[in-house]
């Protein structure tokens, strides 16, 4: 999943990265295929490249290898909201048909079940970056129907919901999980699965999704990681 | 110019105040969080962007009648157990909740210390992020609508610094965070910081608040462990990860809560031997 996700960013590229699994995939391309990777935390560290994978957003090693540190009014007003980042890279707690993610609670929002963090950065990165990767793991709580609660817009209600939002970014073009890659469909929006990772199959992805997942005819299988991607990753992640 | 930290906290915030302790992961100000909640504050509204542990520890010490945050976990380990105990079951008390996202909260800050009643930001539009504290606004040019958001004006806002001079200007530097914004929004001011130096050296990068901005600056050693201070210590993550089993349990959390912030064990030395 990590190394799937890791081959969506080009180097020279400008990503807005989450912490977690974006954070290791985004520092695995930084190290293999994309050297120049522009990563940018929303604690306002610009073009960092820390030596070890940071525990948190806000992790000293980021600071200390940026190009420049600005405040956190700064990294979303001048830098985020203009559309200067290429790439947003988001975790989800649920996500749905048209990749709109929630990130705030599992229920009913004033008697939530499951009371998660909270929205973050996340609605203005899915809002304003050029394009946004989703990754997340893949199962019926996490892949649903509709989710409890709309943190960051995906592709809203299908067709042309963004344009009518006024959002300027173009959305998620990618979701990234353990079993493969999904696209949104061209014409409908809807979350479509386009490519297999080996080990899994096409039937597992469907059993793993909360509605009817869209398949294309014959999805790709999805290369296997290189011996230097393993390696890389392994370091990484001790 | 310095005055002892239980001083500050006792003479400038006071039941029922609205408060923000800002740092962005870095610079937080925990030990300011610990010195409230011995002084036994009640009924504050607490607003911090990441309300990260030592929110959860004033949350669950019963300081706290509303959060308004955007951001609520313990960063890189998991959930603030306090925090959802608090809202899920009104223990020690009940929660209002406020939320935003961080941009939308960097601008309320920002708005605040512009003087201005509210920001207008492009954000929240499609989301389920509605309540009275989100508007909407018309932009008198394009026409294009764009979200607004009150401006944030805390009655006392408290960061922790690197270094302050004796006539109390603060330096800090690293991740700076919302701090700057924070402090000129509010009312009134605290500085906690690591030291008090007769002269500030220059340092990269670095935001300097002048003393007229503070109402007080204490001097507080380790005052952001177990988050961490560029140039000073780093972050304690172990401690991070042992404070999901510490906050899970109400009774292990008291425990905890007696023996390292009520007895005030806390001593210099225990954090000369961490540096």
């Amino acid at each position: 999943m990590s190394v799937a996700a890791a081959r969506c960013l080009t180097s020279g590229t400008a990503c807005f990265v989450g912490i977690g699994l974006p954070s290791t995939a985004a520092n695995l391309a930084r190290r293999t295929h994309a050297p120049d990777l522009w990563m940018i935390y929303e604690s306002g560290t610009l073009g960092t490249a820390p030596s070890t994978l940071p525990l948190s957003i806000g992790d000293g090693v980021l600071a200390d290898t940026a190009d420049t540190v600005v405040s956190v009014p700064e990294i979303f007003n001048y830098w985020l909201q203009p559309g200067r980042i290429d790439v947003g890279f988001l975790g989800a707690a649920q996500i749905d048909k048209y990749a709109n993610i929630n990130t705030t609670v599992i229920g009913d929002y004033d008697a939530p079940s499951v009371r998660l963090p909270g929205a973050g950065g996340a609605p203005e990165i899915a809002a304003s970056c050029r394009e946004v990767v989703v990754i997340a793991r893949q199962n019926p709580r996490t892949f649903v129907e509709t989710v409890d609660f709309i943190t960051s817009v995906g592709h809203g209600g299908g067709p042309e919901s963004r344009q009518r939002l006024g959002l300027h970014g173009a959305g998620p073009s990618r979701v990234i999980t353990d079993m493969g890659i999904l696209e949104p469909d061209p014409e409908t929006r809807e979350l479509t699965l386009v490519s297999v990772h080996p080990g899994a199959t096409t039937e597992q992805a469907r059993d793993a999704t909360g509605w009817d997942l869209a398949t294309l005819p014959q999805p790709a299988t999805t290369p296997v990681p290189t011996p230097e991607e393993l390696t890389v990753l392994r370091s990484l992640t001790g | 110019m310095p005055v002892p930290l239980d001083e500050g906290i006792s003479e400038l915030v006071h039941d029922g105040d609205t408060v923000a302790l800002e740092g962005f992961t870095h610079l937080i100000p925990v030990e300011a969080g610990h010195e409230i909640i011995r002084q036994g504050r009640r009924e504050l509204t607490l607003v911090r962007m990441t309300p990260d542990i030592v929110y959860d520890r004033m949350i669950g010490a019963g300081c706290a009648r509303k959060l308004v945050f955007s951001w609520g976990g313990n960063p890189g380990v998991g959930s603030l157990h306090r925090f959802r105990d608090a809202v899920g079951n009104g223990w020690p008390a009940p929660l209002e909740v406020e939320e935003h996202s961080h941009a939308g909260m960097a601008n309320r800050y920002a708005a605040g210390a512009s003087g201005l009643p509210f920001a207008v930001l492009r954000g929240y539009t499609g989301t389920d992020l509605r309540h009275p504290g989100i508007a909407t606004v018309t932009c008198p040019f394009t026409g294009e609508e764009l979200t607004a958001v009150p401006a944030l004006n805390p009655d006392v806002t408290i960061v922790h610094a690197q270094r302050a001079d004796r006539a109390g200007n603060v330096q800090l530097w690293g991740i700076t965070g919302v701090q700057k914004e924070a402090v000129l929004a509010a009312h009134r001011a605290i500085a906690t910081v690591e030291e008090i130096v007769d002269e500030l050296d220059p340092v990269p990068g670095q935001v300097l608040l002048p003393g007229r901005l503070f109402a007080a600056v204490c001097a507080v050693p380790y005052g952001a462990r177990p988050s961490y201070a560029h140039g000073y210590y780093i972050r304690d993550n172990a401690a991070y990860q042992q404070w999901d089993a510490i906050s899970r349990d109400r009774q292990e959390f008291t425990r905890w809560l007696a023996e390292n912030v009520h007895s005030g064990a806390r001593s210099a030395e225990e954090g000369e031997g961490r540096r």
